[in-house]
């Protein structure tokens, strides 16, 4: 679990081209100046942790050549944190050729904390004050000169979203890259310095210039190990084992002892004179109104208050899910006439090339069919719903969520931060289990880790949505409502499933009280509704033609082959799903819906096609219709128990390969990946048996 | 003037208030000075959460948010009046 990108974490980095490294807080914009500097699209979002993985690409900005990595947001280089550490490691021993501090104009005092910071370890800084536009909106105005000469690194306005102020940043990092600013040196209280001044000639002489002398030795005297550790790994050196070093680093710490000063006290005052001198630049440089964020305090009255904010929630996702229902409709239909309009003509094509029966059969009845299924009816939901869900995002509303649910994660023994990944989780679960990197307490990342494929994927919700649809409405487009309505209340299922067993697992194998944690509620941004739209609506959809593609096309294939190849008599489909019958039915499915599941293992959104070209193994599949499909499920001896307990199982089943991957890949443990496949599993199992069971008495 | 000398976690919502020493310990603590939350930091209490914890304090120009157990081991120094003009506000 301690498992952290290590220091020199870009290894295949093309070290040919400077390296420019993006720090900053969470939640600053850094991904959109990345995004715009490289032309890179990385998902950005308004809330603490988005970029939990160093992520980085070549610079594409004309005049400016050099790779750009997006480190994970940090409010220290002193965290706690798997993805603060791994910001911390790049910027102190990764050795970047220049380093852009991103600040947040809104907050820029809270900011300059991490600056200040950074510029203790290299001189080579550029700062990005970004959000310019935020801070005129409310009335900030930030004196870019006056802060460039109180820090004495060059500091640029920027607007990273409308591009505004690029230009200038790109400037700035070329002239950095040419020749290192000095910075202001922060001076610390008369102690501290006296201290800093016996111990740093004889740490210069053991790091040789690799690392700054006067950072270490402060590190030193405020006792942070952790750290110290790791700079010994990156010099390759035990400190305890230079005689000099060791005396010199006795001799302070004896003299600050006397003076009253143990490590703990060292660290509050180093700290307090870092918040204390950014609070002095901001007086020279920021000017703000008093009543600065009335608008803030209006919109958290309506979305956090104490009767409003849950309804709000719910109104909020049930209009979410409302829109997705409706806005899938038209293009689903239109995807479905296309795909199956082309069928013949693809059919015909094979024959003409001279393919063999077998082989065209195979391609159209497997591969096709399953393919214009998964692009047809799952893409247009996952494509609506993800931009949506963005737009909260971007807004801001997602920390708020986590705000107003934290009562039931601190009673369930889990980190309030665990909202955060589990709601990245409705976009895709692998990315929330990464996500859970923002929690600083190794129990409770597990504790996320584990239950985050409770919450619905994004695919998942087509399959969701369309046997709600079929049967549980009348089935009109106007009765959208419903579908959409208990689209929400499935998820306040999965919400409370996530609850309960973050509860039962800290109360056994992950026992151990919550520990502290502290959430920033950002600023609310207007968000770019035109450009979010428009690029995820693209990235969704390429993301799900390539899955299509990559998954959705072998499967079509292996279940083809299952349904055309016969063992003694009856097909290979038949035998599996014979086998697989008798305890499907238990937990109120099918044989051939759980061989779905299981074929459905490297993603989800494949589970009901492939159920349905099972269903209709000898290729009479016409058409990704709703009347069809209800029509192929209920010959099947659908009822709505089947499909009740069919979404109750889509909620609650093992992660998908992906996820299960980067689960091991975070945990790296073969127990907790094990376990992360059977919980939900036994949860999912668990809830159908009782639903099938119950159901049948009535 | 007496001082009065209270938890975080105890403030009056929408009060104000002076930070007067912090009983956190370890990565807490860290995370908390990282925040700008030193001795003498004016905070002012926004909002609670529907069930009353966590709340939401004004630090430094940021809106953080912070449990009430995390809140015990703040000591504050109520203030009386919200004075005009004052930036940390």
């Amino acid at each position: 679990m301690d498992e952290r990108i290590s220091a020199n974490l870009l290894p295949e980095l093309d070290r040919n081209l400077p390296a420019v490294a993006l720090a900053g807080n969470p939640n600053v914009g850094k991904s959109t100046v990345v995004n715009a500097l490289t032309g890179l699209r990385q998902h950005t979002g308004n809330w603490a942790g988005k970029t939990v993985a160093n992520a980085y690409g070549t610079c594409t900005y004309p005049g400016l050549k050099a790779t750009i990595i997006d480190l994970p947001g940090c409010y220290s280089l002193s965290a706690e944190s798997a993805d603060e550490q791994a910001a911390r490691d790049f910027i102190c021993f990764g050795r970047p050729d220049a380093v852009v501090a991103v600040c947040d104009a809104t907050v820029l005092e809270r900011n300059l904390n991490l600056v200040l910071q950074i510029l203790e370890v290299t001189g080579r800084v550029a700062v990005c004050v970004n959000l310019m536009d935020e801070a005129a909106r409310k009335g900030i105005a930030v004196d870019c000169a006056a802060l460039s000469r109180e820090l004495g690194v060059p500091v640029v306005g920027a607007s990273a979203r409308s591009g505004e102020g690029l230009p200038a940043l790109a400037a700035a990092v070329r002239k950095v890259l040419h020749d290192a600013p000095e910075p202001r040196k922060i001076r610390y209280l008369p102690v501290l310095e006296e201290a800093v001044s016996l111990l740093e000639p004889a740490v210069e002489q053991a790091v040789r210039g690799r690392l700054p002398a006067r950072w270490l030795a402060l590190k030193m005297l405020a006792g942070e190990e952790e750290l110290i550790a790791a700079a010994e790994k990156a010099l390759d050196l035990s400190f305890d084992s230079l005689p000099r070093l060791k005396q010199a680093r006795w001799k302070a710490a004896h003299f600050l002892e006397e003076q009253g000063y143990l490590p703990e006290r060292v660290r509050d005052a180093e700290a307090s004179c870092v918040v204390l001198h950014a609070e002095e630049i901001c007086c020279e440089a920021v000017r703000a109104p008093s009543a600065c964020a009335q608008r803030d305090r209006r919109l958290d009255r309506i979305f956090t208050g104490k009767w409003t904010a849950v309804p709000v929630m719910l109104l909020l996702l049930a209009l979410v899910f409302w829109v997705t229902v409706v806005g899938a409709n038209g293009p689903s239909g239109l995807l479905s006439r296309l795909f199956f309009g082309l069928e013949p003509h693809f059919a015909a094509l094979l024959q003409a090339a001279g393919a063999p029966m077998w082989l065209s059969s195979l391609l159209v009845e497997g591969v096709w069919h399953t393919l214009s299924w998964v692009v047809a009816v799952m893409l247009p939901p996952m494509a609506i719903f993800f931009p949506l869900f963005t737009l909260l995002e971007d807004f801001g509303y997602l920390p708020r969520v986590a705000f107003n649910l934290d009562r039931c994660f601190q009673k369930a023994g889990a980190c309030g931060r665990q909202c955060l990944s589990m709601l990245m989780g409705f976009g895709c679960n692998a990315v929330g289990v990464t996500g859970a990197r923002i929690i600083d307490s190794p129990r409770e990342r597990l504790i996320a880790i584990l239950t985050n494929v409770f919450v619905p994927c994004n695919g998942r919700f087509p399959a969701l949505i369309l046997l709600l649809t079929l049967f549980f409405t009348a089935g009109d487009a106007a009765a959208s409502v419903l579908p959409a309505l208990m689209l929400a209340g499935l998820v306040v299922l999965s919400v409370l499933m996530t609850l309960l067993v973050s509860w039962l697992l800290s109360r056994t194998v992950l026992k151990g009280l919550p520990s502290s944690f502290a959430l920033e509620l950002p600023p609310y941004r207007r968000p770019q509704a035109g450009k979010v739209i428009v690029r995820s609506v693209l990235d969704r959809t390429v993301f799900v033609l390539g899955r299509a593609a990559a998954v959705a096309a072998p499967a079509g294939l292996v279940i083809w082959l299952l349904a055309n190849v016969s063992v003694s008599g009856q097909t290979l489909l038949a035998h599996c799903a014979g086998f697989l019958d008798p305890f499907a039915r238990l937990i109120g499915l099918d044989g051939m819906l759980l061989l779905a599941f299981l074929l459905g293992f490297p993603a989800n959104e494949i589970v009901l096609p492939v159920a349905l070209m099972g269903y209709t193994a000898a290729g009479t599949l016409s058409g990704a219709g709703a009347g069809e499909t209800l029509a192929i499920l209920t010959a099947n001896g659908w009822t709505p128990l089947t499909a009740l307990c069919a979404v109750l199982f889509s909620l609650f089943h093992w992660p998908c390969s992906t996820t299960l991957l980067t689960i091991w890949k975070e945990t790296r443990s073969l127990k907790w990946t094990v376990l992360a496949f059977l919980i939900p599993t036994a949860a999912g199992t668990a809830v159908c048996f009782a639903v099938a069971q119950i159901g049948r008495l009535f | 003037m007496v001082e009065e000398v209270l938890p975080l976690s105890g403030m009056k919502t929408g009060g104000r208030a002076r930070v007067v020493r912090l009983n956190t310990e370890g990565a807490m603590r860290r995370r908390l000075l990282d925040l700008g939350l030193v001795e003498g930091t004016t905070v002012e209490c926004l909002h609670r959460s529907m069930w009353g914890d966590p709340a939401a304090y004004q630090i430094r120009g940021a809106v953080i948010a912070l449990r009430r157990s995390d809140g015990d081991g703040i000591l504050v120094s109520a203030l009386p009046e919200p004075e005009g003009g004052k930036r940390h506000g």
